[in-house]
């Protein structure tokens, strides 16, 4: 059971290490749906959402990163 | 000639990516070896790769009951947080904000923390040791899946795709059998940095392609992601070290 556990945590952390920017990248990839749904031509600018989304939520957070010691 | 791109930047991204996922699973099954004989090591890791196998032929044809868009859009997903945690914390090693990988460092702790183990469970220690290496082999063996099945999704490209990432794990592992050491050379940030670039190229496109966006140049698009993301990793690594946010020794 121990190890299923470790196991299913581990995949986890695969996907998700830093909470608050996984959760941004979804958050952005879930404005780029809604896009696309709601508004004439959305397609377009839901591309334009997730390439400019990834894109800031990267840079953003890792210019807010604090050092670690090593 | 877009088929042409796309397979060889497939081909390039799980190559390179199976090459780091081998170099860490190599470490533990090394420090197993080292600590308790190849026996523990080698069962474990056989006993990892022999579920990896199940678990692939079990859930590989289910992959193609799946709707196209439907699929594109959870791999994309899946891919672009793989990716960009990749391409993040290559750009803050590379910055210096967090230390580096280091095998060697790893190796060190792996051997420590069985000794312990040895140390604390003698009667049980080649299970534990044993279940280190599965642990190993099975966790980066599904990372390596993943990126396969990722990277070649909805695209022709599986079987080269795979091939590519089973060369790389077997030229890893023909090297820590001859070596008998990790191999701390390999230049692990720069190859997460790589990876993390394709990856989030990869996972942006699939993401897009989910999603309905008409990308122009359609595949050719993945190229001009992999520019910009370059880039602007490139560039967030110049910032950072001009700010002088590094580490304390």
């Amino acid at each position: 059971m121990r190890i299923f556990v470790v196991v299913v945590h581990a995949l986890a952390g695969l996907f998700v290490e830093d909470g608050a920017f996984a959760l941004t990248i979804i958050a952005v990839v879930a404005i780029a749906g809604a896009c696309t749904a709601l508004l004439p031509n959305g397609a377009w600018a839901s591309g334009f959402i997730l390439l400019l989304g990834c894109l800031v939520t990267l840079l953003v957070n890792v210019i807010l990163a604090r050092p670690r010691g090593g | 000639m877009i088929y042409n791109l796309h397979f060889a930047s497939a081909v390039t991204a799980a190559f390179l990516a199976s090459l780091v996922e081998a170099v860490e699973a190599l470490t533990i099954v090394l420090a197993v070896a080292v600590v308790r004989g190849w026996r523990p090591a080698g069962f474990g890791a056989l006993a990892g790769l022999v579920l990896l196998a199940i678990i692939v032929v079990a859930l590989g044809p289910l992959l193609d009951r799946i709707p196209l868009n439907a699929l594109q859009l959870a791999i994309g997903v899946l891919l672009l947080l793989f990716g960009m945690r990749w391409l993040r914390k290559a750009i803050l090693r590379a910055a210096g904000i967090i230390p580096l990988h280091d095998e060697a460092a790893a190796f060190a702790s792996e051997t420590a923390g069985l000794r312990e183990e040895e140390r604390r469970h003698e009667p049980h220690v080649d299970w534990f040791a044993g279940l280190a290496s599965f642990k190993a082999v099975l966790l980066e063996g599904l990372e390596v899946v993943f990126i396969v099945i990722a990277v070649s999704a909805g695209r022709n490209v599986l079987i080269p795709v795979s091939v590519a990432a089973l060369t790389a794990c077997l030229l890893i592992a023909t090297i820590g059998l001859l070596i008998h050491r990790p191999l701390a050379r390999v230049p692990e940030n720069v190859l997460k940095f790589a990876v993390g670039v394709m990856l989030t190229a990869f996972g942006l496109f699939w993401t897009g392609e989910g999603l309905g966006v008409p990308w122009p140049g359609s595949d050719l698009s993945i190229l001009a992601f992999i520019a910009v993301f370059l880039m602007t990793g490139l560039g967030a690594v110049a910032v950072l070290k001009s700010r002088g946010k590094v580490i304390s020794p």
